[in-house]
């Protein structure tokens, strides 16, 4: 047994036998409870290490050869992928709420295990291959047969599948410029390279168009997890770049880079969100600003970036996923998601609008939020490095907080003596009711995940440290 | 032998890139683009062996048969394709000798940088990426997206094969540019169908 397939080619077959179950319920328990068992599995099973499980000796082993290369999870990715196997199960066990689960969990499998092969894939430049498939088994995801595919699907499709290029030829021109660093021409033709297949992949600014335009397409549920899964996971892989070149670590350069990506997409994510009429677009932007937080967490000193850019992945996780399914939820009772039709919406949809604004908020840092504490760390630490930066990033906060006071405004504007009637369904106010919660205890009690996100940082030989 | 085989191949890539830019049949659009990857499978022999370097006209030929299939099958489209598509043929040709002007110049560049790749590979590649992003710059039209986007990764398929020989790299491009043409078939389909209420 190894590493690689219970982690990548046993998802990636659950998945396509999931294909076949068309009931909501089995698909979003059967795939809650296999992506929490993967989770268990990959926090507590030791990678290299004999155990001893009724008698028998078993070890899993971390490599699979492949064609001549090698899939490897190293037993330091153990805590990543229960994190991502977790996030997977919080996914797909909101499914079902969302009436999403029976193309979101065999195909979310599916991506999951792609994005996966992308950290394990020997040598690591082959990642991109992974999740371009990734993104093309996301096009079904995105749009279901029996409706004429959007523009903004068709530009997803085209801004990923353009990344893929773009990385794999930085991937090789590095490997030049580790060969000969004096070769500064050399070193500016793979850094832009590379900035532009991240910028394609990460739905940078100006290149995220793609992402309101989906926002109103698409499920909404069904864009965020697609807004968690390759934003989070891309972001790891291009902090693998850095872990892997040291000059690319030391470049002030890529420093000042990756701040002003990660503020451009802050702030504008954040002024668009303030000044948009379209709840689902404002998620869109929430989830735009989300990967500003990320990449800014990457332009810190990575002793401090790197535990602050894993804080702010089970933030994005929930919070992401409550305000998506809310989001949801409240495209089923209204016809537009505009401001106008959505007036007075907490009277009918208390859950889903008290779970759209608690989300937003805690996108926005708002304290006592899953958000807070890592947007907090990440503000105080860019704070010392540059005021100015910082001004910026409070500026797409604000963005952020007024979108969310916008919203809560037009949802409860309800005629006088209108009555509370309640029209979500039971598993709808459970899975958001429960969300909520967990996004509260994020935010009282950021030490509890501590004990998953400490051992984090040692996936990465250098950075970190 | 060889290089003047590779460049029969670039001008047979410029012929039919710039044929999928003109023709507005689909049945002569999937005919280029087969050919097409027949151009591509010849200059990808000149780093890689036949066994290795046919897997891409394999996969491309498949993909061209996926998406000719699949086309085959929909109500005739062209009236709505013509209003997605600038209609001046003139303008089109024009577009294209900007693209090749732009190659011309930019191959000694790449191939330097590209480990000495050769000036037909490498011009031949850089045409293919031109042509597929002048391409997908002037159409939202599913078919056409997707046979711009086929274009520009064959682009960067034929350039990668100079410098990386991984069977690995191999099979998972082609896997990529067969899962494209059934992303595109899924799509064609998806755009000819009657919205439904979802039934769950």
């Amino acid at each position: 047994m190894n590493a690689p397939t219970i982690w990548i080619i046993f998802p990636l077959a659950i998945g396509m036998l999931l294909l076949f179950i068309n009931n909501q319920r089995v698909l979003s328990l059967m795939g809650g409870v296999i992506g929490l068992l993967l989770a268990l599995g990959a926090q507590y099973i030791p990678i290299e290490l004999a155990i001893t499980v009724a008698g028998t000796s078993l070890k899993v082993e971390s490599s699979l050869t492949v064609l001549g290369r090698v899939l490897l999870i190293q037993p330091t990715e153990g805590p990543l992928l229960a994190l991502i196997y977790g996030g997977v199960a919080l996914w797909f066990f909101g499914a079902e709420a969302s009436r999403a689960a029976t193309r979101l969990v065999p195909i979310g499998f599916m991506i999951t295990a792609l994005m996966v092969a992308s950290i394990a894939v020997e040598p690591f430049l082959y990642a991109a291959l992974f999740i371009e498939m990734a993104v093309l088994l996301a096009i079904p995801l995105l749009t279901p047969i029996y409706s004429p595919p959007s523009r903004g699907v068709t530009r997803f499709l085209i801004y990923q599948t353009l990344a893929m290029p773009f990385i794999m030829l930085a991937g090789w021109l590095l490997g030049g410029v580790e060969a000969s660093p004096g070769d500064l021409a050399l070193a500016a033709q793979s850094a832009s390279m590379l900035g532009l297949g991240f910028a394609f992949l990460l739905a940078i600014f100006p290149l995220f168009s793609w992402v309101p335009m989906l926002s109103e397409e698409t499920s909404p549920y069904i864009l965020g997890f697609v807004m968690w899964i390759v934003p989070t996971i891309t972001i790891i892989f291009g902090a693998g770049f850095l872990d892997r070149y040291s000059w690319l670590r030391s470049s002030p350069e890529l420093t000042v880079a990756l701040r002003l990506a990660g503020l451009a997409m802050l702030v504008t994510g954040g002024l668009f969100a303030a000044f948009q009429r379209n709840l689902a677009r404002i998620m869109a932007y929430g989830a735009i600003a989300e990967t500003g937080f990320s990449i800014l967490a990457l332009s810190l000193n990575s002793t401090l970036g790197i535990p602050i850019l894993f804080l702010l992945i089970p933030a994005r996780a929930l919070g992401l996923a409550v305000w998506s399914l809310s989001v949801t939820v409240i495209k089923e009772h209204v016809e537009t998601m505009r401001f106008g039709p959505s007036r007075g919406l907490l009277r009918i949809l208390p859950f889903a609008g008290t779970g759209m604004i608690v989300a937003t908020l805690s996108t926005a840092a708002f304290p006592l939020l899953a958000g807070f504490p890592a947007r907090l760390a990440l503000w105080e630490n860019l704070a010392r490095d540059s005021i100015s930066s910082a001004l910026w990033m409070g500026l797409g906060i604000i963005g952020l907080l007024i979108s969310a006071f916008r919203s809560l405004a037009v949802i409860s504007m309800a005629e006088e003596f209108t009555s509370w009637e309640p029209r979500e369904s039971l598993t709808q106010q459970i899975m958001l009711g429960l969300g909520v919660i967990g996004l509260f205890v994020l935010g009282l009690f950021p030490q509890t995940i501590q004990y998953f996100l400490s051992d984090l940082p040692l996936m990465f030989e250098r950075l970190g440290r | 032998m060889a290089l003047t085989l590779a460049w029969i191949a670039v001008v047979m890539i410029l012929v039919t890139s710039v044929g999928l830019l003109l023709v507005r049949d689909w049945r002569w659009t999937i005919i280029l683009l087969a050919v097409q990857y027949l151009g591509i499978f010849i200059l990808t022999l000149q780093h890689w062996p036949v066994g290795m370097a046919s897997v891409k006209l394999v996969a491309g030929w498949m993909s061209a048969a996926i998406l000719g299939m699949t086309r085959s099958g929909l109500p005739s489209q062209d009236a709505d394709e013509q209003d997605l598509w600038p209609r001046g043929r003139l303008f089109r040709l024009f577009a294209a000798g900007m693209v090749v002007l732009i190659v011309a110049v930019a191959t000694r560049g790449v191939d330097t940088i590209m480990a000495d790749a050769g000036y037909a590979v490498s011009g031949g590649s850089l045409l293919l990426i031109g042509m597929g992003l002048l391409h997908l710059g002037i159409t939202s039209y599913i078919l056409r997206v997707v046979i711009g986007l086929m274009t520009v990764l064959s682009g960067f398929e034929v350039l990668y094969s100079a410098v990386e020989g991984s069977i690995l790299v191999a099979a998972l491009l082609a896997v990529i540019n067969l899962g494209l043409a059934l992303v595109g078939a899924y799509l064609l389909v998806a755009e000819n169908t009657q919205p439904e209420v979802e039934v769950e």
